[in-house]
């Protein structure tokens, strides 16, 4: 089976400066794989315990630092990275991502099972570029995956998580699959690993190599735009601190509209 | 005159309406006042004989007009065929603005919708207004909640998406004489990709009790261990009220990933939480900042917590908890 893992890098959102603007300090700012991307691997890589031939090719789209996330991806196990790199394809927004990484999968991979993607981006969050991807390749898509349980001939089986509860579900392959945090332990990168992520060969693709015009994909090629953005605002309260059990409880009643 | 807002009514697995349908239909109405004649059109897709049940909720809740989709195949969710029958209907529709819950239902069709309409989709909505150009302006926060981005959207329908309980419905004690418009879509010769062999309803009820609940008391990483988050069932039960967790405290198994409240876990609006032994990072405080009160206990004074609460306590949840049970 011939998996297509892909994958974001993101600013490390746990580590974020404000300029004197209140806008986002970019400078120095660490680069991560989207957590969400290394459960995605994480389960790619446990259909490869499972299984035999199967074939992990990790993707991105983005400048060309990202080679970075790819070589990382593949120190953990991933087989190979092929980045979809232009100056045509920044400022995509999901919809632009979507088509651009959907026209390369159409015309540069075409021999592929199994799509994955981690549920949601922690940088941007919008949980949409996979479902883009489907939508733009006309395959079926199931999301907030937890598990992936059985692989069979032409199908996954997968175990879904909605606000509702679990579905075991049953989806023909070719399918993308968004994963949420699954029970895995966290993979660490082997030697190997990081031997053969140096030496590895980055397969890169740009504009002229995918059948769309440039209007069509970065910023151009985005519905949406933002057009403001702002810190968020914190909630305007004073804290009175309290010293007794006794206050507290009297706090507690009154919010709640018991007096005694 | 516009040719509207719509707004997806969302049939849950157990055949009832999303409350946030409601939630939504009560902010398009005030964005539809913005815009010029703009009417609030409800879209409902779901097996036959189910449109009935809900005509008066959407009389009372000011949709103007409903469009339904009644077909034997749309029994259960699933994603290509509710899709379909969905970009049918707004085809139909051509509504100016898509509004969607952001349900794990909600994230999952929205995109398909927006995506094969070629049009924008802004997910996880905290503000939506009208703009003077009479356009859309999402608001929804990124960065791990730390930046606000307002969104527009270049084509049309413009779509966004909207956690439960952002909104507040509005409900009318007068019914609106709302139009009801069958749809009809063939899917007799399409069968869905997937599958569900089987569904599990989750056990743990706080999930909906979390929506509605009045009182929530949320456990951090500083309640140690399940015994811990028993500690807090009991102090909840004692209020009346529900149990919710941090991430970290979900991630070390002592509460289950639907009690999460936070950027990746639930969004809350009790009149009062009371958050025990969480530090109050950014990532867990966009999930309860619009409750009304908030009520911090944890030991370490300057935790963060403190800046987002109304009322703080400085003390060893393990010390305080027990005696708030016995005195409550
Ligand atoms: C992309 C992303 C998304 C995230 N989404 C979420 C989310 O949805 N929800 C969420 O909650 N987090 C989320 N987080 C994680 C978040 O950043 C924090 O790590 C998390 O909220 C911390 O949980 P905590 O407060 O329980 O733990 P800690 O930060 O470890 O805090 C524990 C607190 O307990 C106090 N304490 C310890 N012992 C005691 C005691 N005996 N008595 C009283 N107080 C005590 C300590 O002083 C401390 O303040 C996210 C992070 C990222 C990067």
């Amino acid at each position: 089976m011939n998996i297509i893992l892909c994958i974001k890098q993101v600013p490390d959102t746990t580590d974020i400066k404000w300029t004197e603007n209140n806008t986002i300090q970019r400078e120095g700012l660490e680069s991560v794989v989207n957590p969400y991307d290394v459960y995605a691997l994480e389960s790619a890589l446990d259909l490869k315990s499972r299984y035999e031939d199967i074939n992990i090719s990790a993707l991105t789209m983005g400048p060309s630092q990202a080679e970075k996330a790819l070589r990382k991806v593949i120190a953990l196990g991933a087989d190979k990275g092929i980045l979809l790199c232009d100056k045509k394809f920044a400022g995509a927004d999901t919809y632009a991502t979507a088509k651009t990484i959907a026209a390369a999968i159409k015309s540069k991979l075409q021999d592929y099972d199994l799509i994955l993607c981690g549920q949601f981006a922690v940088d941007g969050d919008t949980a949409q570029t996979g479902p883009g991807i489907a939508t733009f390749l006309d395959i079926p898509q199931v999301t907030y995956v937890k598990e992936i349980v059985e692989y069979t001939r032409g199908y996954v089986t997968v175990i879904r998580e909605t606000d509702e509860g679990l579905e075991k579900i049953r989806v023909k392959l070719p399918a993308v699959i968004c994963i949420l945090k699954g029970e895995f332990e966290t993979t660490r990168p082997t030697i190997n690993g990081i031997i053969r992520a140096q030496k590895s060969k980055i397969l890169k693709y740009g504009i002229d190599d995918i059948p769309l015009c440039p209007v069509e994909t970065g910023l151009k090629g985005s519905p949406t735009y933002v057009s403001r953005a702002f810190r968020a605002l914190k909630r305007d309260v004073n804290c009175k601190f309290i010293g007794d059990v006794k206050e507290l409880v009297q706090v507690i009643n009154s919010v709640r509209g018991k007096h005694e | 005159m516009s040719k509207g807002i719509l707004v997806w009514a969302e049939v849950t697995r157990e055949n009832y309406l999303h409350p946030v349908t409601f939630e939504l239909a009560g902010k398009a109405v005030e964005l539809a006042s913005k815009m010029d004649e703009t009417p609030v059109i409800g879209l409902l897709c779901s097996k036959p004989n189910l449109i009935g049940e809900f005509k008066d909720a959407f009389k009372h809740n000011g949709f103007d007009k409903v469009v339904y989709v009644a077909e034997e195949k749309l029994e259960e969710y699933k994603t290509d065929l509710y899709a379909q029958a969905a970009i049918d209907a707004i085809k139909t529709i051509d509504p100016e603005i898509i509004l969607m819950g952001a349900t794990t239902q909600g994230r999952d069709l929205a995109p398909r919708i927006s995506m094969s309409l070629h049009t924008g989709l802004t997910a996880d909505c905290t503000a939506l207004d009208i703009n003077e150009d009479g356009k859309l302006a999402a608001t929804r926060p990124t960065f791990g909640g730390q930046l606000m981005a307002t969104i527009l959207s270049k084509n049309s329908p413009q779509m966004a998406t909207v956690r439960p309980k952002v909104f507040r419905p509005n409900y009318l004690d007068s019914e609106k004489d709302t139009i009801f418009i069958k749809h009809g879509v063939d899917l007799s010769n399409k069968n869905s990709s997937i599958e569900i062999l089987d569904f599990k309803k989750k056990l743990c009820s706080d999930i909906n009790d979390l929506d509605s609940a009045d009182i929530i008391v949320a456990g951090g990483k500083g309640m140690q261990s399940k015994e811990g988050f028993d500690l807090l069932r009991q102090f909840a039960d004692k209020l009346g009220g529900s149990v919710a967790a941090s991430r970290t405290a979900v991630e070390l198994g002592l509460a289950p990933q639907q009690c999460q409240v936070g950027q990746t876990g639930k969004t809350v609006t009790p009149k009062l939480y009371i958050a025990c032994g969480i530090s109050g990072a950014l990532q867990h405080v966009v999930g309860m900042e619009n409750s009304e009160k908030i009520i911090a206990i944890n030991n370490d004074k300057d935790a963060p917590i403190f800046n987002v609460a109304d009322y703080g306590f400085v003390g060893d949840v393990f010390d305080v908890i027990p005696q708030l049970i016995n005195s409550l």
